[in-house]
């Protein structure tokens, strides 16, 4: 892990296309289906398709082995955060029984430049991230459960 | 020094890639056996086989094996006096599956690979390895 994270193949990209991109999608999605749950469980199975692929592309790129433990997982999808969303979030919250943990983005390039109306309050804007992580684990054999526990777009950024 | 062929397989164990180079004579003797190996290999192997890779040797080929975390296993033979072939398959998994395949979208990741562009470039990427040299040896 250690020998990894230096030699990180940084191609950046600039992070308002990525966050006006992420809106025009999620725009579209919203005018596609009117129902806001099924638009925030559509965000969640796109990351998911995204997260089957991008795992393989986090492997190469880390050359990282299995995780030993939830507290591995953790630390690698922090790395992973930060790979790929330029972002660093705190790990905390974890549980008594330490299988459960949230993710604290401080700032997230997805919301940068976003506003929720009041009739779509009922939306999970960044349900992707949650799909994302979803498919990846799957991929190396973790069922996982992943949830936004409170968004920055209704106060709080909870992950 | 020289490679004889490749194969890719799934963690379901399904072929999605066959391609050979130098035939060895008894070809087909490692076909359909993938998924076994890792088996076969771990029980003999006198060492640990946490890390992923394996490889065994017989008198007329040895065999490279490397499983990533996400369960795709590749499989390699070359003759007896290759070196390191471990980073050959590495780099084939970074630079050429995960670069012409998983980040292809047209590419369905449980099925057998028909994408021109991997083909073309895994040949070219196994051709200029120090590994790969022609039968003449």
């Amino acid at each position: 892990m250690s020998r990894s994270t230096t030699r990180f193949d940084t191609k950046k990209v600039n992070s308002e296309l990525v966050t006006l991109t992420y809106g025009a999608l999620v725009a579209q999605i919203i005018k596609d289906l009117e129902n806001t749950d099924d638009v925030s469980k559509q965000l969640e199975r796109l990351g998911y398709n995204m997260g089957i692929r991008l795992i393989e592309d986090f492997l190469a790129k880390t050359g990282t082995g299995r995780c030993l433990d939830l507290k591995d997982t953790a630390d690698k999808i922090q790395t992973a955060f930060r790979m790929y969303l330029g972002v660093q979030p705190n790990v905390a919250n974890w549980s008594a029984a330490g299988d459960e943990f949230s993710f604290v983005l401080d700032s997230n390039p997805l919301t940068d430049l976003v506003e929720l109306p009041e009739d779509l309050k009922g939306l999970k804007y960044c349900n992707i991230i949650c799909g994302v992580i979803r498919g990846a684990l799957e991929m190396v054999q973790l069922d996982v459960q992943s949830w936004i526990v409170q968004d920055q777009l209704k106060r709080g950024s909870k992950h | 020094m020289t490679v004889y062929n490749i194969y890719i397989f799934d963690k379901a164990g399904t072929l999605l890639y066959y391609e050979e180079w130098n035939r060895l004579k008894q070809s087909g003797m490692t076909r359909g056996r993938g998924g076994k190996t890792n088996s076969f290999v771990s029980k003999i192997s006198p060492t640990d086989t946490k890390e992923g890779f394996l490889c065994y040797k017989t008198s007329k080929y040895t065999l490279h094996f490397l499983e990533t975390p996400s369960g795709l296993k590749f499989v390699i033979n070359t003759d007896v006096h290759s070196q390191g072939v471990r980073e050959l398959l590495q780099q084939i998994y970074n630079q050429v599956y995960v670069e012409y395949v998983v980040k292809n979208p047209l590419c369905n990741l449980s099925q057998p690979i028909q994408s021109e562009l991997f083909k073309s470039n895994l040949d070219s990427y196994i051709k200029q390895s120090p590994i790969f040299l022609s039968k003449a040896l």
